[in-house]
């Protein structure tokens, strides 16, 4: 079984992300980027499934610029095969790298695909679903576990108020969820290591697909701050406030 | 053109965000139609009766018992033709259906808009909450999401239409196995007027229950959890509060032993009244909190169950 994981390179979640001063977009320039955080969920599950037994080979991919080539060199450290970078100049959104990721599917006939299930730059959490409509696989989002049992998987997906039990045909698309394990630290030797797998750059042109954004970013603000509030000193006070002036019965 | 609404629902009951959503999906102006895949009869006289629907459209199969994404999906690109508007509460259910349906139509998805505008232009949030964007969809049809906490619940006492659609046919290659929810004598967190949540601090999932149950019993309120208290096993993934749990908005959230990451803050930010008890007074949760306490939880929220009448 061949596995290809879907690795964006966002904003590192510690990061705390400011608007640029014309209020245009966010202001990215000199931030430390990581690989999103659900995105090395999917990675190790890959690691854990080949470990296992199961899957012969670990693809990661990333598209965008060539800054990339560091989260692709992460996954690669963590344990991948091997990477390709697909290039793109413009700025790419969902539905843009569905349909790139649905052409390196294509090319390389991955019995499964592990993507995040949202990433933390812009939560829209829809990637994994797009492919999975324009493959026409079935899918399984939100996985905190998967089995693989014959020529099919079966998944637990985190749902709200509980969890869903799912079994799907292979050729399938999974989105990770935190909960799906915990990843590995990349120790030293191996991003060294790294270093000489290879990662295959592609242009996003060759695939002639149209990634056009569909959405247009008309401008960003800082939410508006709550109230400042005050410390009380006491439950007493607290209670007493909580009842005279918000008029909550306690 | 009309508006077509993805109403979700667990079998017995409709769920309370499909209100909300029904209210965002006034702004066009233009007749809302509700389409509930799978469901009883209660359910459905549920949908009709609430105000603002003009029409229920119900699929009914026996594959919709557990209605599937990929199921729906295809249900939904069968109707979408009438509509310029295809939206649904954010929530585990539409987030699974609506980006396939949205690949299939080949129209870009807009994830838990907190602000309809006029000319296809949202407002919505990115790096969990922490900035505000404002875009506009260049695509015929819309397909969105909303982030129901932003929207007054739909009143109910109408009688809309009701129609049946035919199901296509079963995927197929995905089977519903089962499901599991925590049963609990407790509110639903996302619909709960108060909530009680509790971090790491607590140290253990006997301290989790036996500090904050009592509290939550007084109130009436749901108990939430940080992913740290998750991850530690003190409470059980589906109370998680944040950027990737539940979000809530309730009357009154108390905050017990949590630091107040971004990533939890975001799932709780809207509420009317916050409440925070952290012993350490630098701790961010504070930032958000109309009312702080700083104190060992141990010692207040005792204090706090015997001072509640
Ligand atoms: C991609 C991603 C997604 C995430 N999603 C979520 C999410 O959805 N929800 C979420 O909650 N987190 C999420 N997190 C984790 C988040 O970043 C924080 O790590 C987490 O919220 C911290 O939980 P905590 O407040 O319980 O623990 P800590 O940060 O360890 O804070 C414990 C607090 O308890 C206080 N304390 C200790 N003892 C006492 C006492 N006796 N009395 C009073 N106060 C005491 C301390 O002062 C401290 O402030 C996510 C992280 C990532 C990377
Ligand atoms: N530019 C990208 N490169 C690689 N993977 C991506 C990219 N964009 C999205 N993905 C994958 O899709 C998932 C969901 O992203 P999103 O739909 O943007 O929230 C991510 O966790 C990645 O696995």
């Amino acid at each position: 079984m061949k596995i290809l994981v879907a690795v964006k390179r966002v904003v590192d979640y510690n990061v705390k992300v400011r608007v640029k001063a014309d209020g245009s977009d966010v202001d990215i320039n000199n931030v430390k980027m990581s690989v999103n955080p659900f995105d090395e969920n999917a990675i190790e599950e890959a690691l854990r499934l080949k470990e296992q037994g199961k899957a012969t080979e670990v693809v990661a991919v990333s598209f965008g610029s060539a800054a990339n080539q560091d989260v692709l060199r992460h996954a690669l450290a963590m344990g991948a095969d091997r990477a390709i970078l697909v290039e793109s100049p413009a700025t790419l959104q969902q539905l843009g790298v569905a349909k790139l990721l649905k052409a390196v599917v294509e090319r390389e006939q991955p019995d499964l695909v592990i993507l995040g299930k949202q990433a933390i730059d812009d939560d829209a959490g829809q990637t994994g679903q797009m492919l999975a409509a324009l493959l026409d696989y079935p899918q399984a989002t939100f996985i905190s576990e998967i089995k693989v049992e014959g020529n099919g998987i079966s998944v637990t997906r985190e749902v709200d108020g509980g969890t869903e039990s799912l079994a799907l045909t292979l050729p399938a698309v999974v989105t990770a969820d935190l909960r799906l394990n915990e990843p590995r630290f990349v120790k030293l030797p191996n991003l060294m290591m790294a270093r000489k797998k290879p990662i295959e750059s592609i242009s996003a042109d060759s695939f002639g697909v149209d990634t056009a954004p569909r959405l247009k970013l008309l401008g960003a603000s800082e939410p508006p701050a709550r109230k400042s509030g005050i410390k009380v000193g006491s439950v007493q006070e607290l209670l007493s406030k909580l009842r005279a002036v918000e008029g909550i019965a306690l | 053109m009309s508006i077509l609404l993805l109403a979700e629902h667990n079998g017995h009951q409709l769920s309370p965000a499909v209100y909300k959503a029904v209210t965002a999906a006034q702004f066009w102006n233009a007749p809302v139609h509700v389409l509930l895949a799978g469901g009883n009869s209660e359910i459905l006289q549920q949908v009709a009766s609430i105000q603002g629907v003009v029409r229920v459209i119900h699929a009914n199969a026996a594959h919709l018992a557990h209605p599937l994404a990929e199921d729906v999906a295809k249900l939904l690109v069968t109707i979408a033709g009438e509509y310029k508007v295809i939206v649904a509460a954010h929530g585990s259910f539409s987030r699974n259906i609506l980006p396939r349906a949205a690949a299939l139509l080949d129209v870009a998805m807009i994830s838990d808009v907190l602000e309809i505008k006029p000319d296809n232009t949202y407002v919505r949030s990115i790096y969990a909450g922490n900035i505000h964007t404002t875009i506009q969809s260049t695509d015929a049809l819309q397909i969105l999401t909303v982030h129901s906490s932003n929207f007054a619940a739909a009143a109910t006492g109408e009688n809309a239409e009701i129609t049946s659609v035919e199901a296509p046919a079963a995927f197929g290659k995905t089977r519903w196995m089962s499901e599991h929810h925590a049963h609990s004598e407790r509110p639903a967190l996302s619909s709960a007027k108060v909530v009680v949540s509790g971090g790491r601090s607590l140290g253990s999932a006997e301290n989790f229950e036996g500090v904050l149950a009592p509290l939550a019993s007084k109130l009436g309120a749901a108990l939430g959890a940080t992913r740290a208290a998750v991850d530690a096993g003190y409470a059980a993934n589906e109370m998680q509060v944040g950027q990737t749990g539940v979000v809530v908005a309730p009357e009154l959230y108390i905050a017990v032993g949590i630091s107040g990451a971004i990533q939890h803050t975001y799932g709780m930010k809207d509420s009317r009244v916050i409440v925070a008890i952290n012993q350490d007074p630098e701790a961010p949760i504070f930032q958000v909190a109309d009312y702080g306490l700083v104190a060992d939880l141990f010692e207040v929220v005792p204090e706090l169950v015997s001072s509640i009448n």
